[in-house]
């Protein structure tokens, strides 16, 4: 534990955040570390660690530290942890908690598990050593006692601006673009955190970021965020959830309408558009009961794959030739089916040459094809 | 004797162009039919467009239905690739309507010709279209430019020749 310098835990112009995780106890060697649960975060240069209580107690360490480390699984009553092995401290080390230790290890323990993930970026930023491109200099410890006010906005602010630079580099350089997104997701887990640090106001301001950054749902559970496996999640919870309202409705809806339906249901974990469209394509590769269709017009509709076209058509064609003619609004009275969706029945049946139409300044109406 | 209308006539969808392209291939078979028909009932030669669009034939009064004006050109560049209208300009603004081709008008000219065994002689234009001795035939009171047509069809196919005479032209059967 001795490796460790007092910091402000604000990053440097070049360093990204990668990871954090809360619920982290520190271990000198096998040791409890006189420092309590706080926060564990990697970033591209250095480890650090912050108590959870008190804010301002912050150390951090060089990954150049590092010699290696392992995983230590949990057991009965005991948490995950990671070992992790370290150099000597340089003769040039700042202070920090410990003055000198007997151990040249200390271990993380996770109590609120997040140890795999944390494992798995350790390693990355182990293996890219991107501090090594991007050298910084130690941040310059601000003691015990900085005004709590002022490191709040000045964190804050901090992270704004970096969110900027970010944002230019991110034109020019794609894996720029992919820093951007891991730093949105840490702020994201803070704001669910809700650590002190950010006021309301400030939430609401983050959140907007995020979603203009493309980023619709910032409380994500799972770790591969917004991916394939999100997606399928997703899919299934549909299938479940549209069951009935599709039964009501003859078998089909607008995904228009499901995008409606789905979200008023959620009430706050909202969906994106793109993630509702890419959930549905999924509905057939997963063997759901439930099919994503697109019409020569471009309206996409979920159905039920029991649905069948050709009842739908006949009946149609019953329907019209027994009123002699219909519009689509009429139709759609007729059958409960939302305007957009009797016409696209109707058209599909003129397609088919059951239908033919009087298209005139009283409006458009369909004929049995006499024809 | 009246004229009388085909079914399509007093259904609606029948003056709107239909998409379905099978469909619309039987509406304007109808069409075609249906405008043949009618000139050739009314004796009619040439049609103007605009005209054409207020006549009857293209504007049923009762259903409140009349061919939109895009319509009432397909309809006629069907009749053209069938060889039953030829347009007089290039605007397309007139044209003339051969509800009977005039390869068809030869062939019964040829007929009453040769019927009444006058192949070899010589007959003025006049005379066919308007003379006693075609009274009651199909092709008496065709108009001249019509049966000009129809006898160079004919003599195209070897069985007439054209000839200028003093006063107008002839027509001698073989």
């Amino acid at each position: 534990m001795d490796r460790f310098s007092w910091s402000n835990g604000l990053l440097e112009i070049d360093e990204t955040l990668v990871i954090q995780q809360r619920g982290v106890r520190l271990y000198d060697g096998d040791d409890k570390a006189k420092l309590d649960l706080g926060v564990a975060l990697l970033s591209t240069h250095r480890l650090i660690w912050r108590d959870v209580k008190n804010h301002e107690c912050c150390i951090a360490m060089p990954l150049s530290q590092i010699i290696f480390f392992e995983e230590q699984a949990g057991g009965i009553g005991k948490s995950a942890k990671i070992v992790v092995h370290l150099h000597p401290a340089p003769a040039n080390k700042e202070p920090g908690p410990y003055q000198h230790s007997k151990y040249s290890f200390i271990k993380l323990s996770f109590k609120e598990h997040g140890q795999i993930e944390f494992h798995r970026r350790l390693t990355e930023e182990m293996t890219q050593k991107r501090w090594e491109n991007t050298p910084v200099s130690q941040p310059i410890p601000t003691g015990t006692g900085p005004q709590a006010g002022r490191t709040r906005a000045v964190g804050i602010v901090g992270i704004e601006r970096k969110i900027e630079e970010r944002r230019k580099e991110t034109d020019k350089n794609i894996s720029e673009a992919k820093e951007m997104v891991e730093l949105s997701r840490s702020i994201a887990n803070k704001i669910k955190d809700k650590q002190g640090d950010i006021t309301e106001d400030e939430t609401i301001r983050f959140k907007s970021y995020l979603l203009s950054m493309g980023i619709a749902n910032p409380v994500t559970r799972e770790t591969h965020g917004s991916g394939t496996h999100y997606h399928m999640q997703l899919a299934k919870q549909l299938g479940d959830m549209l069951q009935a309202p599709l039964e009501e409705r003859g078998g089909m809806m607008a995904l228009t309408e499901v995008y409606c339906l789905v979200n008023r249901a959620r009430g706050m974990e909202l969906l994106s558009p793109e993630d509702l469209l890419n959930a549905c394509k999924m509905f057939e590769s997963l063997k759901l009961p439930l099919r994503l269709r697109v019409f020569d017009s471009g309206v996409m509709v979920v159905q039920l794959q029991s649905h069948s076209e050709e009842e739908m058509i006949a009946s149609a064609l019953d329907n019209v030739s027994d009123k002699g003619s219909l519009t689509a609004e009429e139709f759609a009275k007729l059958l409960g089916l939302s305007v957009l969706l009797s016409k696209e029945r109707l058209l599909l049946a003129e397609k088919m040459g059951h239908l033919c139409r009087d298209d005139s300044v009283e409006g458009l109406r369909f004929y049995p094809n006499l024809f | 004797m009246s004229f009388e209308w085909p079914w399509q006539y007093n259904f609606p969808p029948f003056f709107t162009l239909q998409p379905n392209v099978d469909t619309r291939q039987k509406q304007l078979a109808a069409w075609c039919s249906l405008a043949l028909s009618y000139c050739r009932h009314h004796k009619l030669y040439t049609l103007d467009v605009m005209e054409a669009q207020e006549s009857p034939v293209f504007n049923n009064k009762k259903i409140e239905r009349k061919l939109s004006m895009e319509a009432i050109q397909v309809v006629f560049e069907e009749l053209r690739k069938k060889g039953n209208l030829e347009w007089l300009d290039k605007n397309k603004s007139r044209c003339l309507v051969m509800w009977r081709r005039p390869e068809e008008w030869g062939k019964l000219i040829y007929q009453w010709v040769s019927k009444n065994g006058m192949v070899n002689s010589v007959f003025t234009l006049y005379e066919l279209s308007n003379g006693d001795d075609t009274e009651g035939e199909e092709f008496h009171g065709l108009e001249e430019w019509m049966l000009l047509r129809s006898l160079q069809a004919l003599q195209t196919e070897g069985r007439a020749e054209i000839i200028t005479m003093d006063d107008g032209k002839g027509v001698k059967f073989f």
